[in-house]
């Protein structure tokens, strides 16, 4: 739904039609300033470059031939203003994340090993995020390595495809795919510390998993 | 009954759990992860709680809102749209 509305919106500007300019800056702006404060880290940062992605989507609008294609067009566009702001604070130092440092750590309990894995079955599911995991997500996500968080914006929280965000960011899909699995994996490990956290607090300790019956 | 172990197959289910996910796997190997998983509790846990690690970032909405758009920044805007506008009419063709 939210692309077809973006397409029209697409269409629409392109056309000239009436009000067409303030529902596009209406939509996409508050969308390209979110992206850009979790990718920068810093409003002011966020707020150049919205300004900067909307002047250029407007300076090179005669180019878009695809309306249905606004969304990746204006994201790329919004990643290369954010890499012009890049701090070294939040961009840097590049760390590579290795898949054996999310394996879940195992523990001996009794005779038997166990993995250290919280209770996530009490997590609702389809509801608005509880203010407290928002904030933890919004931490999660903030404090990734770029490379990762680059991928896990587009993918995960703007649901763009493997494709439009290869074509993004100037890398293969192959590589996507792999940044994607990390920083999801860095997600799901935070969130399961303090999900674990939480049970000790309430007094549900939990030893890890129960074994396979 | 054998403890758990991060044996191969677990590592090997682990390092595609997001392709996957994102059905984004060769059906037979969609049927071999399935396979495995169906007999390893701690698999099934832990690809459900990366599968509600996904469904968490889908829901997230960032709370900050840019500052409402200054004149100045509306005006810059509206005249490269206008200049776009412009350059489309005149296109040939």
């Amino acid at each position: 739904m939210e692309r077809d509305t973006e397409s029209k919106l697409a269409r629409q500007l392109i056309a000239g039609e009436t009000g067409a300019f303030d529902r596009f800056v209406e939509y996409f702006r508050p969308k390209i300033f979110q992206y850009s404060w979790l990718m920068c880290g810093h409003r002011e940062d966020a707020e150049e470059v919205a300004q900067e992605t909307l002047l250029k989507v407007f300076e090179s609008g005669d180019q878009l031939r695809e309306p249905k294609k606004i969304r990746s067009w204006v994201f790329r566009i919004a990643k290369n203003a954010c890499l012009m702001k890049r701090r070294k604070s939040i961009f840097a130092p590049a760390k590579e994340f290795s898949l054996d440092e999310f394996l879940p750590s195992k523990h001996q309990d009794g005779g038997q090993v166990r993995m250290e894995i919280a209770d996530w079955s009490a997590l609702p599911e389809g509801e608005a995020l509880q203010s407290e995991m928002r904030e933890l997500l919004e931490k999660a996500i903030r404090e990734l390595p770029e490379v990762y968080r680059s991928v896990i914006l587009l993918r995960d929280i703007e649901e763009l495809s493997t494709q439009e965000t290869a074509q993004i960011l100037d890398v293969s899909d192959d590589v996507v795919k792999t940044r994607l699995h990390r920083a999801r994996l860095a997600i799901r490990q935070i969130l399961d510390a303090y999900l674990r956290a939480n049970e000790v607090e309430a007094g549900g300790k939990r030893h890890g998993t129960p074994p396979a019956q | 009954m054998e403890p758990h172990q991060h044996n191969e197959k677990c590592k090997e289910v682990f390092a595609l759990l997001s392709d996957y996910l994102d059905l984004d796997l060769p059906p037979e190997a969609c049927q071999e992860i399935e396979a495995h998983i169906a007999g390893c509790a701690p698999c099934i846990e832990f690809a459900e709680s990366l599968r509600k690690t996904v469904g968490l970032c889908r829901q997230y909405q960032p709370t900050e809102l840019p500052a409402p758009l200054g004149q100045e920044a509306k005006a810059q805007l509206l005249e490269a749209y206008g200049k776009m506008l412009a350059a489309r009419t005149n296109r040939p063709g």
